[in-house]
């Protein structure tokens, strides 16, 4: 697991959504899948999903990597993955969030307040001489804000990875859908 | 086991139990601290236990068994050094595809990961070299996760599963149960090979199959583990289509059928390789386009249309983009071909012909038949002539295992296989050694049958003492050691692409006496020096059946293995034996 962009431009990359039976080592089945194989990941996310019992990993891929296709039938062979979405990224909602201390003397708090404001971010703590702020968003929106965060010192930055579900499409915003639909998407 | 059991157990005696229920008749392994539970039920069990000389030796014992039976081998050792001396046979079962089940003890759970005495994080070792693996972490899981190890380890693409197995799990005591098929399908929500090819591929694919005027059947290795052997002769004879059978796949189809061309790759006959290269079609079943039969891969086949037949989608488009890819369990599939075809001639399609591509594939065989120049008088003896005299003088479906090198590539080429399940190797991972231990396993499986170890001398010195396994647990062998005193085939690529600079691949002409080695560990043993002595010595081993006999045979080492196609070239450059270089022409 070698990640060459740490966030994955939006060319390149491929987003899986992997439900796996919430079991110990099923973290690290996926990882050193992942690593054996070469498959470069950009960013993983996981958590408990809605069922207790499984967890969703969020996994952002490099394409030039792999084919995608490849990386899906491997990743299904490990026994503890129940199912897998191929995320398209324009047909999905991404978000991620990102968490930033930066060194603001006096003389340069308002100009970062003024960013946050225009990013629509927040402020999470004032020191004498540090802001920590935080912005939740679509990955790109992040990397602008990140950005334009660089032209201050940054202290520390932590960006959470991905995590993306796909768009309701107008079918099913409309009809009642079965929340419970299993099986292999993709 | 008494018929009135208490319902609470121990860990280790629900172990033994529930692979008692599992038909296990023979477990290979070696006992040790963590494990140590486990060996006091086996006592009174059912289960014949085979005590190896190293547990590396078990894991290939269990491979062995796996390979003539089809049932999951079972090797069971203990924590730390003896899982990690599990790992190479492991390995060696996941790129063959081989059902096996591994059991290793592990330190109790209260002091996993303290960096306790033996202790190994086995788990995390062999999570990439096996299907699927599991650390049983309390004893009222052990027989549900038995029966989802061997699920495992004989549906779909077969494969080693691990068991870690605590020390404490094996000696709490539960309450027995066995699940139900049910209650094992539930308990793998994410595990559901798909079995039935689809209808509509599998109907292109005849459609396919009959418009073809050069196919080739390309059969691999998962031909022998869907247990496909009849439905591809019907296969075959309904098409008149030529099978090139991999070396995994060795003995699926009859070599004495007219339609085999023999082995295709690296080291195939020249028909075989040849055929496939200048194929139309390539109807492959259960293989996977593995680097030692594509050559070069951009240069490979270069005309062919693919059907790809196999039950793992991840071999689907991995090497070469199938035209037609169909996942499925490959027996069913080719009985739905076969169908498929025999509908379509009946609503009057007719078969493209084949007849001109059929007498092009002949003449490369009449061609580019096998060769080897013969020794000259007084020389070292020549390793196919003694391969040859010891198939003439053996049972039809005589099985022969063979280890890795040069003597594998001869075995395989100059056996006849006409039975499946009759051919033991190392196919994917290449284990030197291989051969000792996976033949005591095969003749475990198949008492009634002769195995014969076919083995080099590098590889005999890896594996040797179980030998010791074979005479004590009265497991008779027969061995036949090609001594040519270098690692073969290392030298051959040496002489071939290094020019003739040979580093390292001697080994010793005097040391070990292999006579005085192999009947110190109570073995039979025969020297064989000149071509005189060749039959004699074949002759006495086939009547020894109460005993393992090994044969040493000192062969020619400047011997070479032809066809040879050189690596990092594609199939169009392969070197033919210098005495048809005169024809390559005609390729």
């Amino acid at each position: 697991m070698t990640a060459i962009n740490p966030h994955g431009s939006s060319l390149n990359h491929g987003i899986l959504s992997v439900l796996v039976q919430n079991r110990p080592g099923v973290l690290a089945r996926v990882a050193s899948l992942f690593a054996r194989r070469g498959y470069n990941i950009f960013s993983l996310a996981v958590a408990p999903a809605e069922d207790d019992a499984q967890s969703r990993i969020t996994i952002v891929v490099d394409l030039e990597s792999a084919p995608l296709e490849q990386m899906v039938k491997q990743l299904f062979k490990l026994v503890d993955v129940v199912k897998i979405s191929e995320l398209d990224p324009r047909r999905s909602i991404e978000r991620e969030l990102l968490l930033a201390t930066v060194r603001a003397d006096p003389g340069q708090r308002s100009e970062i307040v003024e960013l946050v404001k225009i990013f629509e971010a927040k402020i999470l703590a004032v020191g004498a001489d540090a802001l920590t702020v935080s912005l939740e968003g679509h990955p790109d929106k992040l990397d602008d804000f990140e950005e334009l965060l660089g032209s201050y010192a940054i202290v520390e930055l932590q960006r959470t990875g991905r995590v993306a579900l796909p768009k309701l499409d107008r079918a099913s915003r409309l009809r009642a859908a079965n929340p419970n639909q299993k099986g292999k998407v993709g | 086991m008494s018929t009135n059991q208490p319902d609470r157990i121990t860990g280790a005696q629900a172990l033994i139990r529930a692979l008692e229920m599992e038909d296990v008749d023979t477990i290979f392994g070696l006992p040790g601290g963590c494990i140590l539970p486990a060996y006091d039920p086996l006592l009174e069990s059912s289960i014949r236990h085979v005590l190896v000389r190293h547990e590396q030796g078990a894991g290939h014992m269990a491979e062995g068994y796996a390979h003539v039976t089809g049932r999951p081998g079972v090797a069971m050792v203990t924590s730390g050094p003896a899982a990690t001396n599990l790992v190479t046979p492991l390995m060696d079962a996941f790129m063959d595809s081989i059902p096996m089940i591994g059991i290793t003890g592990q330190v109790g759970t209260g002091a996993i990961g303290s960096d306790a005495f033996q202790e190994c994080d086995t788990v995390g070792i062999t999570r990439s070299c096996t299907k699927h693996n599991e650390l049983v972490m309390s004893a009222d899981d052990i027989p549900l996760a038995v029966r989802q190890a061997f699920h495992i380890a004989t549906t779909g693409r077969p494969g080693p599963v691990l068991l870690d197995v605590p020390k404490d799990v094996l000696q709490n005591e539960m309450t027995w149960y066995w699940p139900t098929d049910e209650e094992v399908r539930a308990s793998l929500p994410g595990y559901r090979p798909n079995t039935k090819g689809h209808p509509r591929m599998i109907k292109e694919a005849a459609q396919m199959i009959l418009a073809a005027e050069r196919p080739v059947l390309y059969v691999g290795g998962g031909m022998l583990k869907a247990r496909a052997a009849e439905a591809l002769r019907e296969l075959a004879e309904l098409t008149g289509i030529n099978v090139v059978t991999t070396l995994m796949a060795r003995g699926v189809f009859p070599d004495d059928h007219p339609l085999n061309l023999g082995m295709p790759g690296m080291h195939g006959t020249i028909a075989a390789t040849t055929a496939m290269q200048r194929s139309d079609l390539l109807i492959t079943l259960g293989a996977r386009f593995d680097d030692r039969i594509t050559g070069k891969v951009d240069g490979f086949a270069p005309d062919a249309k693919v059907i790809h037949v196999d039950i793992d989608p991840a071999e689907q488009g991995k090497v070469r983009r199938p035209d037609v890819p169909i996942v499925g369990d490959c027996r069913l599939v080719t009985v739905e071909l076969i169908e498929a075809i025999r509908e379509l001639l009946a609503s009057g399609v007719a078969q493209a012909d084949i007849s001109e591509w059929k007498s092009r594939v002949s003449g490369w065989q009449e061609i580019f038949p096998l060769t080897y120049d013969a020794a000259e008088p007084g020389a070292a003896l020549k390793p196919q002539f003694c391969l040859e005299r010891l198939r003439d003088s053996s049972p039809e479906d005589t099985i022969v295992v063979s280890g890795v090198g040069q003597h594998q590539m001869w075995a395989s080429l100059h056996w006849r296989f006409n039975h499946p399940y009759t051919w033991v190797n190392s196919g994917g991972l290449g284990t030197m050694g291989f051969s000792i231990p996976a033949a005591i396993g095969a003749k475990m499986g198949r008492p009634d049958a002769t195995v014969w170890a076919v083995d080099g001398d590098g590889c005999f010195q890896m594996t040797a003492q179980e030998l010791v396994t074979a005479t004590v647990e009265r497991i008779p062998i027969k061995v036949a050691l090609l001594n040519n005193s270098y690692l073969g085939m290392v030298r051959q690529w040496q002489e071939m692409f290094y020019d003739e600079r040979y580093s390292e691949v001697y080994l010793s002409t005097e040391t070990p006496d292999y006579v005085k080695w192999a009947e110190s560990m109570g073995c039979v043993a025969i020297r064989v020096e000149s071509p005189e002595e060749v039959q004699p010595a074949i002759d006495m081993a086939n009547s020894i059946n109460d005993r393992t006999v090994v044969i040493e045979f000192r062969t020619d080492s400047d011997e070479k293995v032809f066809p040879m196609i050189p690596a990092g070239c594609t199939n169009d450059q392969v070197l033919v034996h210098p005495s048809q270089e005169e024809h390559r022409s005609q390729l």
